[in-house]
C-alpha cells in the first residue's frame, strides 16, 4: 500500500516538475501509439468494412483467421519482426532495427487485425441493418462502403480506440525490436520494465500512472472532438 | 422518363433450402392503380413484394417489366414493415436517394426538406433519425422513398405497429401519391385499410394467387372459402 | 474527405518525428554494466571527446552476443569470457579487449540461515547453501551473470542434478528481477555488485559473501567485424576502443564510485 502511494507522489511530482525524460518517453510513446493506430486503421477499417459487405469463397476462413490474430502475442510479433529486420535479416539493408519506425511496424503488425475485427463486427451488424435498403436504392457496393464507414464512424472510432489502448500499453514486441534505448526508443511502458528491474518500484508506478493518465486523457480527448463534431451535423 | 409498366411475372417461383415459398405466380401489374396484398401469415406477401421489386432471385419463371431491369430498378421504392433509418439526420436520410445519384448536397438537401414538410416532419429535420419513433421513421421511410418520385412502390405492411394517428397521416401521404399517378403495391393485414385505400386485391394463400379482383366486391363478396375465412375474421392455415 | 487529409497530415508529421540524428554507433550491454550506472558517466564524455553518441542496447550477455552475431550492433561490452572467445573465433570481430572487471557477491537474507558469511571461498559459501537447502535464485537466462553462477556449482562440484528444484529457483530474468524474486522469497542469490548497490527493494537482503578471486567478473569490449557486416560504424567503433584504452577512460572507471565504493577496476590491455 505504501508504494502505491509512494508511486502516486512520484507521478504527481514528475508530471507537476515536468520532468524532461518523462516528456520525452510519454511524447515517444504518442508518436510511435498514434501512427501505429493511424496505419493499423487505414488498412484495418476499409478492410473490415470490405469484409462485411463482400461474399466470397474463403469469406468465413478470413474472418476467423482475422479473429484469431487479435489475439496475436505481442512477443512474438516482436520477435518476427525483429527476424526480418535484423542486419541479417530480409529488411536488414533499411537499417531500421531499434528505431521508433520498427516499433511502429510492430505495433501496426499487432494493431491492423485487432482494428480490422472490431470495424468488422461493427460493420456487419450495421450492413444487416442497411442490407435491404441499400439494396433498395440501388447503391453501388462503392457506394455501400462508404454509406457503412461514414454511419458507422462512432464505432469505428472505438475500434480505432481499442488499437490505440492496446497499443500504448504495449511492451513485449517494443521492447524486442526498439531495445528501449534512453533518448531513441525508450517509451513509458519499456521504461517501466526497466525501473520494475531496478527495483524501482515507486518510480515504476509512478510512469505506470502517467501512462494510464496518458491513455485516459487521449480517450477523453477524441471522444470529446467527436461529439463536437456530431453536435454540429446533427 | 421512360415507363417501366406494366410488369410481367409469368410462372415466377421462390424457392428457399428446397421449400417453395412462393408460385408458381402469373400476374400482370398495369401502369396505374392501388394494389393491397392480402392474406394469412406465411402466404408469401412479403415475397411477392420482395420478389417484384429484385430483392429476391425468381428461381423459377420470369419477371419482366417494360424496360431493362437495371433500368427499372431506378423507378422504384420499397417501404419496409421495419422502416430502416440511416444512422444520421432525418434531412440527411431523405436526401441520400438523391445523393446516391449524383445530386449536389444543397440541392438534394433542399428537396428532401420540401419532403419533410409534406409528411410533417419538418421539425425533425436537424435530429438524428434514431430517435424518432415509430410513425414518424414510418413517414421519414416514405418520403424517402417518394422522393424519386418513383413509377411504382412497394409498401410491405406499413402500418403494422402503428397508433391510429400515424397510421391515418401515413394513408393520407399514400393517397396523395396514387392521385399523383403512383402506381401502389402495399401488402396489408388491415381490411379497413384495403377498403379505405385499394382498388384491388390480390389474395394470396399457400404462395399462390388465390383469388384477385376489385377490392369492393373481394371485401364484401369474397368467392372462395379461405378468402371467406380470412375476411370472416377466422385462423385461416 | 477532409477526415482523411487530416489524418495524412498526423502521419506525415509523426513519421517525420522518427528522423535520427547523425553520428552515432550502437553498443549492446549486459543489465550490470547498465545498472552499475558507469554508463551515465562515461558516455557523455565519449560524446564529449569524441562527437559519437553511444546508443546502448541493454540485454543479457546471450542477447548481446547475438546482436553482435547478426550484426544488429557495432560493438559489443560482455563479460562471459568463453562466449567472447567463441566470437572472435567465429569471426564475428577481430580481437576482443579487455577493459575492466568488477566483482559478484552472495547474497542472502540477514539472518543467514546457510551461514555462508564466514566461509573460506566462493565454492565453500556455494556448498553451505546447498547442504542447508536454502533457497537460491538462479538467473536462469544464459546471461554472463547466470554462467558465472554455474562456475561457482562447478567449483563446489554440485552439479545440475544434486540442484533440488525445492530449493534452487531458475528466474529466467535479468538481475533487477532476479533481485526482486530473491528479495520476495528470503533467498539467496548471486549479482554483481553494481547492480547490488543500485538495487531500490532490497527489503531483508544483505550481503553476506564476496571478495574471492573466483567472483571477479571480467568485462571485454568485442567490436563487430566490418568485413563480416559491411554496414557497422566501425571507425567510431574503433574511436571507442581507443577512448576505452586511453588515461582518460581509466581515472573515470577507477574513480567511478557508488555510494561510497569503487565497483570497476580498470585492467585494459592487461590479458
Amino acid at each position: 500500500m505504501n508504494e502505491i502511494l509512494q508511486g502516486m507522489a512520484r507521478a504527481a511530482w514528475l508530471v507537476v516538475t515536468l520532468d524532461a525524460d518523462l516528456v520525452e518517453i510519454a511524447l515517444r510513446s504518442l508518436q510511435v501509439t498514434l501512427t501505429a493506430v493511424a496505419i493499423a486503421s487505414a488498412i484495418g477499417l476499409p478492410l473490415g468494412a470490405l469484409l462485411a459487405v463482400s461474399r466470397f469463397r474463403h469469406r468465413r476462413a478470413a474472418i476467423a483467421t482475422l479473429n484469431a490474430l487479435m489475439g496475436l502475442p505481442p512477443v512474438v510479433v516482436g520477435l518476427v519482426v525483429y527476424l526480418l529486420l535484423s542486419r541479417s535479416g530480409p529488411f536488414g539493408v533499411f537499417g531500421l532495427l531499434f528505431t521508433p519506425t520498427a516499433m511502429i511496424v510492430a505495433q501496426v503488425m499487432l494493431l491492423t487485425p485487432l482494428i480490422a475485427s472490431i470495424a468488422h463486427q461493427a460493420m456487419r451488424d450495421l450492413w444487416a441493418d442497411y442490407h435491404d435498403l441499400l439494396i433498395s436504392l440501388n447503391a453501388s457496393r462503392a457506394q455501400r462502403i462508404r454509406a457503412l464507414i461514414w454511419d458507422g464512424r462512432r464505432a469505428l472510432l472505438t475500434a480505432a480506440l481499442a488499437g490505440f489502448g492496446r497499443g500504448i500499453g504495449e511492451v513485449g514486441a517494443i521492447m524486442i525490436v526498439g531495445g528501449n534505448i534512453d533518448h531513441s526508443t525508450r517509451v513509458l511502458t519499456t521504461a517501466i520494465a526497466l525501473e520494475t528491474a531496478k527495483g524501482d518500484f515507486a518510480l515504476a508506478l509512478g510512469l505506470g500512472f502517467v501512462l494510464i493518465a496518458l491513455a485516459l486523457a487521449v480517450n477523453f480527448a477524441i471522444h470529446g472532438l467527436a461529439r463536437t463534431e456530431a453536435g454540429s451535423r446533427w | 422518363m421512360v415507363a417501366i409498366l406494366p410488369l410481367r411475372l409469368e410462372g415466377a417461383e421462390v424457392c428457399r433450402k428446397g421449400k417453395r415459398l412462393l408460385g408458381p405466380v402469373d400476374l400482370t401489374l398495369s401502369p396505374r392503380g392501388f394494389t393491397a396484398v392480402m392474406g394469412p401469415n406465411g402466404a408469401g406477401k412479403t415475397t411477392l413484394l420482395r420478389l417484384m421489386h429484385g430483392l429476391e432471385r425468381p428461381s423459377a419463371g420470369r419477371i419482366a417489366w417494360l424496360v431493362p431491369e437495371q433500368k427499372a430498378r431506378a423507378a422504384q421504392a420499397f417501404v419496409f414493415q421495419t422502416p430502416v433509418v440511416l444512422r444520421r439526420s432525418v434531412l440527411d436520410n431523405v436526401a441520400y436517394p438523391l445523393r446516391l445519384h449524383g445530386w449536389a448536397r444543397d440541392a438534394a438537401r433542399a428537396l428532401a426538406a420540401d419532403w419533410l414538410a409534406r409528411v410533417g416532419l419538418a421539425d425533425a429535420a436537424d435530429r438524428p433519425a434514431t430517435v424518432l419513433s415509430g410513425g414518424e421513421r414510418q413517414k421519414l421511410a416514405l418520403a424517402r422513398a417518394l422522393i424519386r418520385a418513383p413509377q411504382i412502390l412497394f409498401l410491405d405492411e406499413p402500418c403494422a405497429n402503428l397508433d391510429g394517428r400515424s397510421m391515418r397521416e401515413i394513408e393520407a401521404i399514400l393517397s396523395a401519391a396514387h392521385r399523383d399517378g403512383t402506381r401502389i403495391v402495399m401488402a396489408t393485414h388491415d381490411l379497413g385499410q384495403a377498403r379505405r385505400l385499394a382498388g384491388e386485391v390480390l389474395f394470396l394463400y399457400r404462395g399462390r394467387i388465390h383469388e384477385a379482383g376489385p377490392a369492393a366486391e373481394f371485401l364484401a363478396a369474397p368467392q372462395t372459402a379461405e378468402a371467406r375465412a380470412f375476411i370472416g375474421g377466422e385462423i385461416v392455415e | 474527405m477532409r477526415v482523411m487529409r487530416g489524418v495524412l497530415a498526423l502521419v506525415m508529421v509523426l513519421l517525420a518525428g522518427t528522423a535520427m540524428a547523425a553520428d552515432r554507433m550502437r553498443m549492446a550491454v549486459t543489465t550490470s554494466f547498465e545498472n552499475s550506472g558507469l554508463a551515465e558517466v562515461m558516455l557523455p564524455e565519449v560524446l564529449k571527446d569524441l562527437d559519437l553518441e553511444v546508443q546502448l542496447l541493454v540485454v543479457g550477455t546471450g542477447q548481446a552476443i547475438r546482436l553482435g552475431e547478426a550484426g544488429d550492433v557495432d560493438a559489443v561490452l560482455v563479460h562471459s569470457r568463453p562466449a567472447e572467445e567463441a566470437f572472435v573465433a567465429n569471426g564475428h570481430a577481430r580481437h576482443r579487449t579487455q577493459i575492466m572487471y568488477n566483482d559478484f557477491v552472495l547474497i542472502g537474507p540477514a539472518g543467514d540461515p546457510a551461514g555462508i558469511a564466514g566461509a573460506g571461498s566462493a565454492a565453500a559459501a556455494m556448498s553451505d547453501i546447498a547442504a542447508a537447502g536454502a533457497p537460491f535464485v538462479s538467473r536462469g537466462d544464459e546471461s554472463g551473470t547466470h554462467k558465472a553462477e554455474l562456475a561457482l556449482w562447478q567449483a563446489a562440484g554440485i552439479d545440475a542434478a544434486a540442484r533440488n528444484p525445492s530449493w534452487y529457483r531458475a528466474a529466467g530474468a535479468g538481475m533487477g528481477a532476479t533481485l526482486n524474486v530473491a528479495s520476495g522469497m528470503a533467498a539467496y542469490v548471486l549479482a554483481d555488485r553494481a547492480s547490488w548497490l543500485n538495487f531500490a527493494n532490497k527489503g531483508d537482503l544483505a550481503l553476506l559473501f564476496a571478495g574471492d578471486p573466483a567472483m571477479f567478473n571480467q568485462y571485454a569490449y568485442l567490436p563487430v567485424n566490418p568485413a563480416l557486416h559491411p554496414h557497422v560504424n566501425a571507425a567510431a567503433a574503433e574511436a571507442l576502443e581507443a577512448w576505452l584504452l586511453s588515461d582518460r577512460a581509466q581515472a573515470l572507471i577507477d574513480g567511478y564510485r557508488l555510494n561510497g565504493e569503487q565497483l570497476f577496476t580498470y585492467n585494459a590491455g592487461a590479458d
